[in-house]
């Protein structure tokens, strides 16, 4: 398999991602922060899909799904407000969201949408890696989608080995055991981890993310990993300055 | 054919762990060890003792001479009312917190709707001396101010989950996210039958005392173990759980389970979770829950907060997908004409929950010699003020 994951994961340097929640702040701001954080040097953006019970966020992402859902957001209305996205985006695309609204639409129908838009890849929090495995790696892989697996300092290094092998794009690296959101800078347990991981020689490249909010947490997210996702500080920096000054926010980390 | 979880915890297509990764090692852990502890000798002479001494069972099985008679057949009823703290949640509850003492655990979170689980679990922490958080929706706070001096008073944390629709659902994210941000140290008191595997299986397992006693009870009433018909309300489904679980594979045992209709099923205002819902997944469980087209999860009602829950346990979904139960919908004022009925005709006040489980008898006729046990799942104290208002008492 070869998509845009993977021709960015090739390529020279350090990656920053970035995850927003669609439909937030305003239902129509979806395209524009995309175009935005593309034109301001971003590798790769997450595209929140909102839903009412997000178990793995914390405070921030919550209010803002909240927000989106209230808005107006759907699957459908996503999907609609994606539709051209190709002619002016070339990075890659990954919806993040949870499993229950892509069941509804159908797994495959919402698979087959995805590759039609160009979704590059789908990070699913609350869909275990052992039940993709099983049930749903083969429609995933129809259409093209990376699916993108996260692994704990809690994660068993067995485990860790079982979700490299099932992974074709990047490990999702969860920076602390906690929900998004909680980060209160990085000690030791954080680098000592980051370096276990990197010492694992795993064949995916690792990015991580929760609790990464300024430049510091960036760079010693990226000393041993191939890149890192920022998701609450950039929603809290939408939510204080809305979507006219994204490259301000990107122009401090950066 | 078994209507018991298999050993991925699925009943039939429902149940599993649709689990984000920082919930698998704490998952696992109690996976791993949760049959293995509960068959140790030492366990289950504990928790024996403690349903005996402290609980205060076996609850009696007693025939409902009057109700029997106005409704034309054989009427038992369980009483998990006179359970200590007036409902069957400590069964559970005392089971989970000896895993958790076993499991090395020393701080416990818990969710709680109307509270009845949260002062069960604040009463085991106090019993073990052990740190105890519960979650509970902002709304439920305000309208449930008894339960929530009673939690207090036993010692207890509770803190209010102001996300989503700041009521049980939103209580059992923040407890789950709780456990997210505290791996190791921290074991989750869950209520009722639902949430990841092992959960719903284990909550069953601890309920299921309550059909064990049902058998031998009923064997020294009429001479028979076995019951024509067993009916409970179902909330997230563990007092139901409890009371079918010797009986689940015996097709000569009817199962009836009673679920709430709010302001009626078709109202917008309703619980009725097996006649709205949908298949999904709900706190880490592919069950039946009540939700949009999009998939977002909506909020019951029900003037019951014990039976306001969105989704229902994996076994009852499998239990009513597979027509192995009878599922029933009863509106708010079927339950509270049910209960007041009760209330006169046997001098028990059931927990509005339970009401619901009685007014099973104006919706379906039984025949004169038919064995019917209901499991009165709690007493109606915490009730009295919502009895008040309805009846202008
Ligand atoms: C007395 C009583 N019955 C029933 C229930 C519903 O829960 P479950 O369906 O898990 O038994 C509750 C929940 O609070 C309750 O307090």
């Amino acid at each position: 398999m070869n998509n845009r994951i993977n021709n960015k994961m090739n390529s020279e340097g350090k990656l920053l991602s970035i995850y927003f929640t669609a439909g937030y702040p305003a239902l129509n701001d979806t395209a524009k922060i995309i175009q935005d954080l593309e034109k301001n040097g971003v590798d790769m953006i997450e595209i929140g899909l909102p839903f009412s019970d997000p178990l793995a966020d914390g405070p921030t992402i919550q209010a803002s799904s909240t927000a989106a859902l209230k808005n107006g957001m759907t699957t459908e209305i996503l999907f609609e407000q994606l539709k051209n996205i190709r002619n002016s985006v070339s990075i890659p695309l990954i919806i993040m969201g949870y499993f229950n609204p892509m069941l509804q639409y159908g797994v495959e129908a919402f698979c087959e949408k995805c590759e039609e838009i160009g979704i590059d890849g789908l990070i699913i929090p609350d869909l275990p890696v052992d039940v993709y495995h099983e049930e749903y790696q083969k429609t995933f892989e129809k259409y093209g989608l990376i699916n993108v697996f996260l692994i704990t300092p809690q994660t068993s290094e067995e485990r860790i080995r079982f979700i490299d092998k099932v992974s074709k794009g990047f490990i999702y690296m969860v920076s602390s055991a906690s929900v998004t959101g909680s980060g209160k800078g990085f000690g030791h347990m954080q680098t000592d981890y980051f370096k276990r991981i990197s010492d694992m020689q795993l064949s995916n490249p690792q990015i991580v993310g929760f609790g990464i909010k300024d430049t510091e947490t960036y760079q010693q997210a990226t000393k041993t990993a191939k890149g890192a996702i920022i998701g609450s500080a950039f929603i809290n920096h939408l939510t204080e300055s809305g979507t006219d000054s994204v490259s301000d926010f990107i122009a401090k980390i950066h | 054919m078994t209507y018991h979880a298999n050993k991925k915890g699925y009943y039939g297509e429902f149940g599993g762990a649709y689990i984000p990764e920082m919930l698998y090692p704490n998952c696992e852990e109690l996976r791993q060890n949760y049959i293995r502890i509960m068959e140790e000798p030492s366990f289950k002479e504990e928790f024996d003792q403690l349903l005996k001494d402290y609980v205060g069972r076996p609850t009696p099985l007693y025939f409902a001479k009057r109700l029997s008679e106005k409704y034309g057949t054989k009427i038992y009823l369980k009483r998990e009312d006179l359970c200590h703290t007036g409902a069957h949640k400590v069964n559970n509850t005392i089971g989970q917190i000896l895993m958790a003492q076993r499991l090395g655990k020393n701080r416990i979170i818990a969710e709680t709707g109307a509270g009845q689980h949260g002062v069960a679990t604040a009463t085991v922490c106090a019993l073990m001396g052990i740190e105890c958080i519960v979650y509970m929706g902002e709304i439920d706070i305000a309208r449930q101010a008894p339960n929530v001096a009673r939690m207090k008073m036993l010692g207890a944390e509770v803190r209010p989950a102001l996300s989503g629709s700041r009521t049980l659902k939103d209580a059992t994210n923040e407890a789950i996210r709780d456990w997210i941000n505290n791996p190791v140290d921290t074991h989750y008191i869950i209520g009722s039958v639902v949430g990841p595997h092992p959960y719903p299986d284990m909550v069953a397992r601890f309920q299921s005392v309550i059909s064990k006693e049902i058998k031998w009870q009923l064997q020294e009433r009429e001479g028979r173990e076995n019951p024509d018909y067993v009916v409970a309300c179902v909330g997230g489904g563990s007092n139901a759980a409890g009371a079918y679980y010797h009986y689940l594979d015996n097709p000569n045992v009817g199962i009836i389970a009673v679920e709430a209709a709010g302001k009626g099923v078709n109202s917008g205002e309703s619980a009725a979770t097996s006649a709205l819902g949908k298949v999904g997944i709900i706190h880490g469980s592919k069950t039946l829950l009540m939700q949009t087209t999009d998939g977002q999860i909506t909020e019951p009602y029900s003037i019951s907060a014990g039976l306001d829950y969105p989704g229902v346990g994996p076994m009852h979904a499998h239990l009513f997908k597979s027509g192995r139960g009878e599922f029933i919908s009863i509106t708010d004022d079927e339950a509270m004409i049910a209960g007041l009925e009760m209330a006169q005709l046997e001098g028990i006040i059931p927990a509005i929950e339970t009401s619901h489980a009685f007014a099973i008898f104006n919706h379906r006729k039984f025949k004169a010699d038919d064995v019917v046990v209901v499991n009165l799942s709690g007493r109606g104290d915490k009730d009295l003020d919502t009895y008040i208002d309805y009846f202008k008492l």
